[in-house]
Parts: structure tokens; C-alpha cells; sequence
């Protein structure tokens, strides 16, 4: 592959600099496009077509399809989303196989010839309504399945799923995460309260705070209980980005931002994904390769990879962005529970410390 | 006019005269694009090759090479050159003062020495942006956004400091030299028309610029506001941007303020941007291929309509960009269908091109190739707006690659092929002489090609989840998988990097030795080619030549069928023949 980049651009630099020097001695070349120079190029137009056409078969169906986000989302919202962006997928393609053809098909087609003479078609009311009404037709269905969709997963405020309460508070450049703990309600927080352990800055006069429990490193979630997250940040902007449930928001320093999803597969579920299990695999042959060759220089091998959900920034935040993570376990409630009970809440951890 | 004497300076240098502007300029773009984009390269390849050493990044970045601070500082320093200072100023400054007075018949702009000082102010800031790039303090690194607070702490990044004072100063002065030429291309149109040059027999360029012109008056002033308020919450301590702060072990003062102010001010700019970018493009496009394909523009009403509605459109779809910051979800729902809206007059856009291809006896030159590429790219990229456009579906790919693919298709190559389309087809205007067509046919099928093979692949990376600005994937074997993509990207950039060394042979060499062009090299029907071939102060040296006709009679035909005079083009300036009809 390489060594065919290689020759064409070294067949490109030899024409140049041909050219080149031909331009220093001014031979002729002439301004109007010759019969053979517009047949040329209407086959080599159609040439790009097929480059174009090939480089995106083979990316949506071989080069590209292993790497995906697995097609099951994580999430019940994150279903709603996938199914919308199937639609809307689907629609991306026809209009860009079709309309790609028609560009460089007509290119190819219509390519100037000395007999030929061009038509005179300036206008039609006809072709100019149709291609108006066609779009605004498909925008509208696309539309509102759109903002059916976004109400659905924005819906932050219904108590009625029960949902539970957690705080994915960012710095630089680390996550940490708050249970609002029996009560189900968050205490109240500012970076002004932040002192030794209590690194969120939680009020710990604010009686809701009393029963708040923070994690780091890893956060767990329960299977098929909606959850509210609760978006903070000390710092600068960060963005609090769970891909496999299809789930991103913003952590805003001075104010709150509030996201909810439903955990729809267990971790261990969705390592038997047979999506997840193609991508591990892929992921670890190339992992198993990259560790030979650290082993031939006497540096220890990589750890396979093992498919786990996380959390992300997804906002530039400084120096540290690009390692900034915090894995997610999802589980059954009843599991939840017992992780959950087996954590310190902060208030514990606080009277320790003194 | 006046005909003093010119000297070296008055005629070079300091010169009122639209056309030296208009090269003043574009080389000027073109030094801009070459910095930017070989910053591009320079981080294709960490990304590509992270763990090889490069001597040409030693060499450029010191002995430690890229470290994620140099990364990010590369990545904002290649997004602000090339959205403002190249595909603003360089498309739009090249091209609105080369072709206003000259297509609508005017000896110059309406002021000269407005136009004089807007390109001074413009060559100003660029030279203050180059600097910032190589202080020590390292140049502005917060992503081209500048969102703060991490743009407005110094504590939060190396370069939030100096380079970031620096990268505000030249942006404050970069938009008064927008503003200037704005004013000037507005009055301009609409004031020093030649007789007969009625708003509806204007080429579609002219519209695209005046448009163009417009938006930019009414966006620009907005981010100059950002700018200044945040330069205040820098350096004066003010909170517009900041609140409740704890950074490297001690809460800031700043009580109140907001970053998402900050990101509405931008994006109230930076949506509209995106045109201001784009409409000049599109406008060449449509000039260009509607004299190479002989055949005059299809709709040429329904064009002008759909530059207006995108225009009017733009100015009130800014909160795309910010459909996770917490917004209402409302007003996340208004947004969302503004947004998709613009899709309608876009497609009329790329469909009416497709019509004017249609029958034509396309003269395949090296303009009318970059145009039909920049159609071709401009649908591509423009599709997967219905993606990032639909609230819902960004907030899966939102700051991801998927979102860079995006833009860099429709807005950054769409618009620099437009920009190559207009210099092979105006070079002659500028220069008086030819480019060398062979090396315009290499340079654009290896430009497409490679433009195609980094910006597809990109979109897989996106939808895996990779985020934009990440320095190094090396902390989430969830995307070890991604790197041969990322290889491939990187390879095809650094040959499209390379392939324009030949253009850029071919446009220096061409100035110079470049064969001497004939009046009307297209046979066009736009007023520029009714100038003398050696350009001279004042356009024309007699009369201003007087209008009858839109500028789109290509091939038409009398009663019977037969082309007029045997022609298959009728000048702007040729009266309404007996029998005819004005179209």
C-alpha cells in the first residue's frame, strides 16, 4: 500500500518538474482545452469516481466496520439514538452514491467537443420546485423523528422511572463521582468547600450531603434503573462522553449540567456482544504483535484488552486531555447495591481523617 | 482619476488599487496556508506515527519533539490561520477585490484608501498571529474556539499565557480589517454599478461577495465583543466568563460569569463564518462552471434566493455547536430544525450545478475541474450535517473525529478547491499571463484524491468514538485499533501536502514565464475580460463599458434554432440583438 502511495507521487514530482521546465522554456500550451486534453480528463473524472466509490466500500464494509462502536448501545436512549441515526444513515447513502454518480457521470458525459454544442436550459419551475419540495419533504420527516428523539433522551426532570442520583464531577484531569446516597438526594457543593478529602467541595452543613458517597477511578451503574448524572467542573471545560451508551455532556465550571440514561446491557452482557467480541479480538491481535516486539527490546508485554465501559472527556481541557478517563462497571441492582454499601460515605471518610 | 506618477512603493507596496490589493492578498493567503498547513502535517504525524521519531519534528519542534502541549498549540494556531486567515481573508479579500469593480464595471473599489488600510491591517495580524507561534511562552494552545476558562487562566495551560494575549490582539485587528473590507464591498455593489448593471443581471460571484459581505458585518462585531471581554476577564480580573474556579490548589475571585456567554458570542460569529467561507466559493463555482460548461447557469433566481436563505439562515443556527453544554433542550429543538433547514437551499444549490453540468460541452481546464470537485466535496461533507446537525445524533459524535471529517470536507476543502478554481481561472486577470494547464490537471486529481482519502477514513474514526485533540491514544486500548486508519489519513495528507508544492511551482514560475494571456482566454461573458490583458489603474481606458444582458448567454440560439453570430458566448456588453430576448 505504502509503496504505491510512494509511486504515484514520485510519477507525480517526475511530470512536475517535466512540466516545469517545459513552462522555463515556454513552449507552447495552449489556452483553450484540446478535444484530447477534455477526453483525458473525462475518463480520469470517472477514475476519481471509482477511487471515491471504492474508498467508501471499502471503509463502511471492510476497512472501517471492525472498528465501530458496537452496534448495540448501552443504553435504552442510546437505542432511540442508533435507530435515528440508521435513518438518517441510510438516507446520507442514497443522496451520496446518487448525486456523486450524477457529478461525475455528467463530467464524463458531457465533455467538450468542437462538434458538439451545449444546450441553452436556464430555468424550469418544474426541476426547481421538485428538488425544494423533495428535501423540505424528507427534512421534515427526519425533523421530527429528530425532536422526538431528543425529547426522549433530555428528559431529565420525571421522577417516575425512580431514578438514581450521581455526580460526575471533572478536574483536571481526573473524574470522580458522587451517590447521592439513601436519601437519593445530592448535598450541595462549590469549589469553595473543597479542603483535604473533600476534594468535590461539597457543603457538609447541607443535611442531603450527609449520606453522599464519592468514588474514583471507577463508578458503578445498575442495570435497568434510569440514572440522573449531575454534571460539575473546578477548573476549565471538560465533557463528560459515555460512547457506548451514546451519552454526552458538558461539565460547565460555575453552574450544573444534567444528563439521564438507562444502562441497558450488564458489563459482562456486553462482553459477549458479538460486535465487542470482533473488536477485542481485533484489538488484541494487534496488541499481541506491538508485545513481541516490546518483549524483543526486554520491556514487558501489553495487557490484553478487555472490553470495559468508560467515561471520557471529550472537551480540550489542557495538557492531560487525552488521558483523562474513568471506567464504568455496569451490574445488576442487586450487585449495585452491595458495591455501593460497601463504600465509605464522605462524611465517614472526613471524621476519619481528623 | 488621477493619473500621478507611481513609484515602486505607491504601486506595490502601499497600493489603492483593487487589483494589487487583490494579489496582495492572495500571496499573502498563500504564505498563511503553506504555515497552516504544515502545521497539519506535523501532528498528522504524531497521529499517525506516534511512536517514531521524526528529525523534521525535532528539527522544527525541539530536542523533546511533540508533547501534548505543542500538539494542541499546532491544532489551534492550523484552525485559526486557515478559517481566518486563509479562507476568509485569502478566498474572500483575493477574490471580492479582484472581481467587484471589475464585473460590475467600476474604475475601483468606493474607497481606495479604506481598501489599502484593510489589507494592512489584515497583513498586521497575520504577522502578529506568525509570532505568537514561535515565543517562548508557547503560542495560544486552547483549541481554535479559545473557549475559556481554559484560554482565559494562564495556570490552565502553557499557552494560555502570552500566546494567548497575543493570539486575541491579532484577532481584534484581523476583524477590523474584515469590517473595513466588508463596508467597502457592500458599498461598493451597490453604488458603483455601470449603466445597464441592474442588481438581476449581476454574475452570481458578485452576489455570493455581497452576501458574503454582509453576514460578516453583522457576526464579525460579535466576536470582536468576545474577544475584548475576554482579553478583560484576563488581564482586569472582570468574571464575564468565569465563575467559581479552584485551579492548582486555590479558588479564583471570579464569581458569576459564564463560559457558555462566551460560546454563544463565538458561535454567533462562528456559524455564519462557515458561509463567510463558503458563499465566495460557491459563487467562483458557479461563474466558473457556467462558462466552462458553455452553457448558462441553471436557475440562476433560485442560486441568488438560496445564497440569501443560507445567509439568513446561518445567522440563527449558532446553538448547533452547543447542543451538550447544558442548553435548554428547548431551545436544543429550535436549533435543530433552523439547522436542518439549511439542507433545503443547499440542495438546490448542488442540484442546480448538476443541471448546469447536464448537456453542456464541458471545457474540462483546471478551473472548471477544481469546481466540479469542490461539488462533489461540498455534497459529501455537506451530508453528514444532517448528522451533526440533529440534536439528538450529536451527542453521540459531538468534539469527536466524525466532527472534523465534517467540517474539513464541507467548509476547509470545499472552499480551498473553490479558491483554486477561482486562481487558474482568473490568473490571467491577475497576471496577464497563463498557468500551466498540465500541472493544474496534476495537482487536482492528486489534491481530490488525497483530499478524499483523509477525510472519508476520518468519519470511522469518529464513529468509533475517538475524540478530536487528543494528543496520543495511547491511554484507551479501545482505540488501538484505529491507528491503521490513522496511518492511512496521515500518508494521504502528507501527499496532498506535497502536491501542492506544484501548484505553487506553477503559480510563482507562471507569474513570471507563464505564457501571455489573451483578453478573453475562456470566452466569457462577465465584464473583467473586456479589460485591457496589461491591467491599468482605472479598469478601462475609455468609458466604462454599458450592460445589456445577464452575464449567463452562453450558446444561445436565434429563432431558428442556429447559435447567434455562431458564437456559443454573448458578452454582457453586446446590446439585445433584433428578435431577442432577454433572458
Amino acid at each position: 500500500m505504502k509503496a504505491l502511495f510512494f509511486i504515484i507521487l514520485f510519477t507525480a514530482i517526475a511530470a512536475t518538474a517535466w512540466q516545469i521546465v517545459k513552462l522555463l522554456g515556454l513552449t507552447k500550451n495552449n489556452q483553450i482545452v484540446t478535444k484530447k486534453e477534455n477526453n483525458i480528463n473525462g475518463w480520469l473524472m470517472l477514475g476519481t469516481m471509482i477511487f471515491l466509490y471504492t474508498l467508501m466500500i471499502y471503509y463502511m464494509f471492510f476497512g472501517g466496520r471492525d472498528v465501530l462502536l458496537p452496534r448495540q448501545a448501552g443504553s435504552l436512549e442510546g437505542e432511540h439514538i442508533d435507530n435515528l441515526f440508521k435513518m438518517t444513515l441510510g438516507l446520507i447513502l442514497v443522496v451520496q452514491f446518487v448525486t456523486q454518480f450524477l457529478v461525475y457521470y455528467f463530467t464524463f458525459k458531457y465533455r467538450g467537443n468542437v462538434d458538439k454544442k451545449a444546450a441553452f436550459f436556464a430555468d424550469s419551475h418544474k426541476l426547481e420546485l421538485f428538488w425544494t419540495i423533495t428535501p423540505t419533504v424528507v427534512l421534515s420527516a427526519l425533523i421530527i423523528y429528530g425532536l422526538w428523539t431528543w425529547s426522549l433522551v433530555q428528559d431529565v426532570t420525571n421522577k417516575k422511572d425512580n431514578p438514581i442520583y450521581i455526580e460526575l464531577y471533572a478536574k483536571q484531569f481526573q473524574w470522580e463521582a458522587r451517590y447521592a446516597g439513601k436519601d437519593n438526594v445530592l448535598g450541595e457543593a462549590n469549589v469553595r468547600n473543597i479542603k483535604g478529602m473533600n476534594t468535590m467541595g461539597v457543603d457538609m452543613n447541607d443535611p442531603y450531603a450527609k449520606d453522599d458517597i464519592t468514588v474514583l477511578h471507577e463508578f458503578h451503574l445498575p442495570k435497568g434503573r434510569k440514572v440522573v448524572f449531575q454534571m460539575r467542573s473546578q477548573d476549565v471545560l471538560h465533557s463528560a462522553y459515555m460512547p457506548h451508551f451514546r451519552a454526552q455532556m458538558n461539565c460547565v465550571p460555575g453552574s450544573k449540567t444534567y444528563m439521564a440514561y438507562t444502562p441497558a446491557l450488564t458489563t459482562e452482557e456486553m462482553r459477549k456482544n458479538p460486535d465487542i467480541i470482533r473488536k477485542v479480538n481485533g484489538i488484541n491481535k494487534i496488541r499481541a504483535e506491538k508485545s513481541k516486539e516490546l518483549v524483543a527490546k526486554g520491556e514487558d508485554p501489553l495487557e490484553p484488552y478487555e472490553f470495559d465501559y468508560l467515561l471520557l472527556c471529550n472537551k480540550i481541557c489542557g495538557a492531560g486531555h487525552y488521558n483523562m478517563q474513568m471506567k464504568i462497571v455496569v451490574e445488576d441492582e442487586a450487585d449495585f447495591n452491595k458495591w455501593l454499601a460497601s463504600k465509605k460515605t464522605l462524611a465517614e471518610k472526613l471524621n476519619q481523617n481528623q | 482619476m488621477s493619473h500621478h506618477k507611481e513609484t515602486f512603493i505607491t504601486k506595490y507596496i502601499f497600493s489603492q488599487d483593487h487589483k494589487m490589493i487583490a494579489k496582495q492578498y492572495l500571496i499573502t493567503g498563500i504564505i498563511m496556508a503553506v504555515i497552516g498547513g504544515f502545521m497539519s502535517m506535523l501532528f498528522r504525524l504524531q497521529l499517525g506515527f506516534p511512536e517514531q521519531h521524526f528529525t523534521i519534528i525535532e528539527a522544527f519542534l525541539g530536542k523533546e519533539g511533540m508533547t501534548p502541549d505543542k500538539y494542541m498549540g499546532l491544532v489551534t494556531i492550523h484552525g485559526t490561520i486557515m478559517v481566518f486567515f486563509v479562507l476568509t481573508a485569502g478566498l474572500s479579500g483575493t477574490f471580492s477585490n479582484l472581481l467587484i469593480p471589475l464585473q460590475i464595471g467600476s474604475r475601483d473599489m468606493a474607497s481606495g484608501f479604506l481598501n489599502m488600510i484593510s489589507y494592512w491591517l489584515f497583513f498586521l495580524s497575520s504577522l502578529i498571529m506568525v509570532i505568537s507561534i514561535f515565543i517562548h511562552a508557547g503560542m495560544a494552545s486552547a483549541g481554535w474556539t479559545v473557549y475559556p476558562p481554559l484560554s482565559a487562566l494562564p495556570q490552565a495551560m502553557k499557552g494560555s499565557g502570552l500566546g494567548m494575549d497575543l493570539w486575541l490582539v491579532s484577532m481584534a485587528i484581523f476583524i477590523a480589517a474584515s469590517l473595513l473590507g466588508s463596508l467597502n464591498y457592500i458599498v461598493t455593489v451597490l453604488n458603483l454599478r455601470t449603466k445597464g448593471m441592474k442588481m438581476t443581471r449581476l454574475p452570481l460571484t458578485i452576489w455570493a461577495f455581497l452576501i458574503t459581505a454582509v453576514i460578516g458585518l453583522i457576526s464579525f462585531p460579535v466576536l470582536l465583543s468576545a474577544a475584548l471581554l475576554l482579553l478583560f476577564d484576563r488581564s482586569f480580573g472582570t468574571s464575564f466568563y468565569l465563575s467559581d474556579i479552584f485551579i492548582q490548589g486555590e479558588v479564583l475571585h471570579y464569581q458569576g460569569g459564564s463560559p457558555i456567554l462566551f460560546e454563544h458570542l463565538f458561535w454567533f460569529l462562528g456559524h455564519p463564518e462557515v458561509y463567510i467561507i463558503l458563499l465566495p466559493a460557491l459563487g467562483i463555482t458557479s461563474e466558473v462552471i457556467s462558462s466552462n460548461a458553455r452553457k448558462p447557469i441553471f436557475g440562476y433566481r433560485a442560486m441568488i434566493g438560496s445564497i440569501m436563505a443560507i445567509a439568513f439562515l446561518s445567522t440563527i443556527v449558532w446553538g448547533h455547536h452547543m447542543f451538550v453544554t447544558g442548553m435548554n433542550p428547548f431551545l436544543g429543538s429550535i436549533f435543530t430544525f433552523t439547522t436542518l433547514l439549511i439542507a433545503i437551499p443547499s440542495a438546490v444549490k448542488a442540484f442546480n450545478y448538476i443541471t448546469t453540468l447536464w448537456k453542456g460541452n464541458l471545457q474540462l481546464n483546471p478551473g472548471m475541474l477544481f469546481s466540479i470537485g469542490m461539488v462533489s466535496v461540498f455534497i459529501s461533507g455537506g451530508l453528514t450535517g444532517l448528522v451533526l446537525g440533529d440534536s439528538a445524533l450529536d451527542i453521540n459524535v459531538h468534539d469527536t473525529m466524525f466532527v472534523v471529517a465534517h467540517f474539513h470536507l464541507v467548509m476547509g476543502v470545499s472552499a480551498l478547491l473553490g479558491m483554486f478554481a477561482g486562481v487558474y481561472h482568473w490568473f490571467p486577470k491577475m497576471f496577464g499571463r497563463m498557468m500551466n494547464k498540465t500541472l493544474g490537471y496534476i495537482h487536482f486529481y492528486l489534491t481530490i484524491i488525497a483530499a478524499y482519502g483523509v477525510f472519508f477514513p476520518m468519519h470511522f474514526t469518529g464513529l468509533a468514538g475517538l475524540p478530536r485533540r487528543y494528543f496520543s491514544n495511547a491511554a484507551f486500548p479501545l482505540f488501538d485499533d484505529l491507528l491503521p486508519i490513522n496511518q492511512v489519513i496521515t500518508i494521504f495528507a502528507i501527499i496532498g501536502g506535497f502536491v501542492q508544492l506544484i501548484f505553487l511551482a506553477n503559480f510563482f514560475i507562471s507569474i513570471f514565464k507563464g505564457k501571455k494571456a489573451t483578453q478573453n482566454p475562456w470566452r466569457a461573458n462577465t465584464l473583467e475580460w473586456t479589460t485591457p490583458v496589461e491591467a491599468i489603474h482605472g479598469n478601462w481606458p475609455g468609458e466604462i463599458p454599458t450592460v445589456y444582458r445577464w452575464p449567463y448567454d452562453y450558446s444561445k440560439r436565434d429563432e431558428n434554432g442556429n447559435l447567434w453570430e455562431g458564437k456559443d458566448y454573448t458578452p454582457q456588453t453586446v446590446p439585445i440583438r433584433q428578435g431577442e430576448e432577454e433572458f
